[in-house]
């Protein structure tokens, strides 16, 4: 059984297919990359796995007792997230709502929220205004925010866009250490050099088919070729290039 | 000082005009800060405007003018967030197609059935007139929106700052909406027999971007927001006393300009702190 099985669906906005008769499952711990063209149906198809919009035709089912309030998501932030008043415990702390139904927070709702903001690095700033922060610092709050909606399944849309090198790269560590951890990620993203160095599996949408395989498999396949720079770093490959 | 104060709040008619205010700022206040980061600013404006239709048509029929507001107002106030959620009709589109449409209705009736309720009075409100009733069912108003408010609290931070998060990890977002748009809709609905129509949106918005500018937290962008509401009210309706201006225009003018004095200071502070 997986965490979110994708039987033969076909997915699409405003009544216009973008992607038909895709099949796939997601499993405990993976940590899967969705790369593609611009308009290829990543965003959709998350969408699809949030309960946001539902599929055209075919069925996504959850499955391993994963409920939707279950799933935690980092969006693409809103320009106005960019000026928006409020302090990072605030933004994190709204995470916690999807759980239980009170009208007001809980202890154990405000330890699980100090305990996200330790674990992505930013409880030293929780009393500072959320726009004050920097681009990355901003992230590392949303992730915190996603944490406290789940423990089991994050779906994270392009987290590391506008971020500086640095900060990507301490945010691909982050979500390499929370998958380490036991958390599943599903994670949409332009940057396919990242993708194939930090996902386990990889699914590559195109506009007339998809490929959906571990990373090594990828950097193998027609579709992978195509689109990597650099090639497969692997034993064979390596040699095969030099030889 | 004291002895105009003193002798304003001997009159029954400023005492009762006074409470009532008080609670509509606070009300508005607090939705205001909703409002205005939800980019739903217009809404109010835009309903203020059905209000008024609403009112004509219930003066020229003889109906209970607040009876009819209401329930109109707040259908109103459904229909304007969905059509904003919609993308295929523009919200503020939307929105200037039914304050304006309203607004002619409005003119027509009272023209036509030639009431002579002063039209002013709806316009530019009237909170020295209200009636005992009326104040009674303000301030019951009032106070439920406030209760509220205070209740949901926690779930409109949320829809606010991020609808798309708590509706992807499951929080009813749709319901909270509904909440938001029933609560302004009675705000304005009340807000009007004080303000008038022209005026309502100023006290929804002013407060909001004058406390935004200065918090760092969203409870205390709420808390300064009603702060500042309640004390422009009382500064606006004592100079609207001592200087024998209409009550909503001036408290309008103070809000005013206490917002370019919270700007201007802003902007002083972070170029002293920059240089």
């Amino acid at each position: 059984m997986a965490l979110i099985s994708i039987d033969n669906a076909s997915i699409g906005y405003e009544g216009k297919t973008v992607l038909s008769g895709i099949s796939l499952k997601i499993r405990e711990k993976d940590y899967i990359c969705i790369v593609g063209e611009n308009g290829s149906g990543k965003t959709t198809l998350m969408k699809c796995m949030l309960g946001l919009i539902q599929p055209l035709s075919g069925k996504i089912t959850y499955g391993e007792g994963l409920k939707q309030n279950e799933i935690g998501y980092l969006p693409q932030q809103t320009v106005f997230q960019k000026d928006f008043p409020a302090c990072v415990s605030e933004v994190v702390m709204s995470g916690c709502l999807n759980k239980k139904h009170t009208l007001f927070y809980s202890k154990e709702q405000k330890e699980k929220a100090e305990k996200n903001m330790e674990l992505t690095g930013i409880y030293s700033m929780r009393k500072k205004c959320f726009r004050e922060l920097s681009g990355g610092q901003q992230q590392r709050a949303m992730l915190a925010r996603a944490l406290c909606a789940t423990s089991k399944l994050l779906i994270l849309d392009e987290p590391v866009t506008g971020l500086d090198p640095k900060a990507s790269s301490d945010m691909y560590a982050l979500i390499k250490n929370l998958n380490e951890n036991g958390i599943t990620i599903v994670m949409v993203s332009h940057d396919i050099t990242a993708a194939v160095n930090n996902a386990s599996k990889i699914l590559h949408l195109s506009r007339d088919s998809y490929f959906f395989g571990t990373a090594h498999q990828y950097l193998h396949s027609d579709i992978g070729k195509k689109f990597m720079i650099t090639g497969c770093p692997c034993d064979d490959c390596q040699h095969r290039h030099n030889s | 000082m004291i002895d105009m104060l003193a002798e304003m709040f001997t009159y029954n008619f400023i005492v009762r005009a006074f409470v009532v205010g008080t609670l509509v700022s606070l009300c508005a206040a607090l939705l205001g800060v909703t409002l205005v980061l939800k980019r739903y600013s217009m809404i109010g404006d835009g309903l203020s405007h059905v209000g008024f239709g609403a009112l004509a048509i219930a003066a020229s029929l003889n109906l209970a003018p607040l009876e009819v507001a209401v329930p109109v107002i707040v259908i109103a106030a459904f229909l304007l967030l969905r059509l904003s959620e919609n993308s295929k009709i523009n919200g503020d589109a939307a929105i200037a197609i039914i304050s304006s449409t309203s607004l002619a209705i409005g003119v027509v009736c009272v023209s036509i059935s030639g009431v002579n309720t002063d039209l002013n009075s709806y316009l530019f409100g009237s909170i020295l007139a209200t009636t005992n009733a009326d104040a009674v069912m303000c301030a019951v108003l009032a106070v439920v929106v406030i209760v509220i408010y205070v209740l949901f609290y926690n779930k409109i931070f949320a829809v606010t700052f991020d609808e798309t998060f708590s509706k992807a990890t499951g929080l009813k977002t749709n319901a909270y909406n509904s909440v938001i748009a029933l609560l302004t809709a009675l705000t304005i609905v009340i807000g009007m027999r004080i303000m008038g129509t022209l005026l309502i949106s100023a006290l929804i918005i002013f407060p909001a971007l004058s406390s935004m500018g200065v918090c760092k937290k969203f409870r205390s962008v709420i808390i300064c927001s009603g702060v500042l509401s309640v004390c422009c009210f009382f500064i606006g309706m004592c100079a609207s006393y001592s200087l024998d201006t209409p009550t909503g225009a001036s408290v309008v003018i103070i809000n005013a300009i206490v917002f370019a004095v919270f700007r201007i200071t802003e902007t002083v502070y972070s170029r002293v702190k920059k240089s």
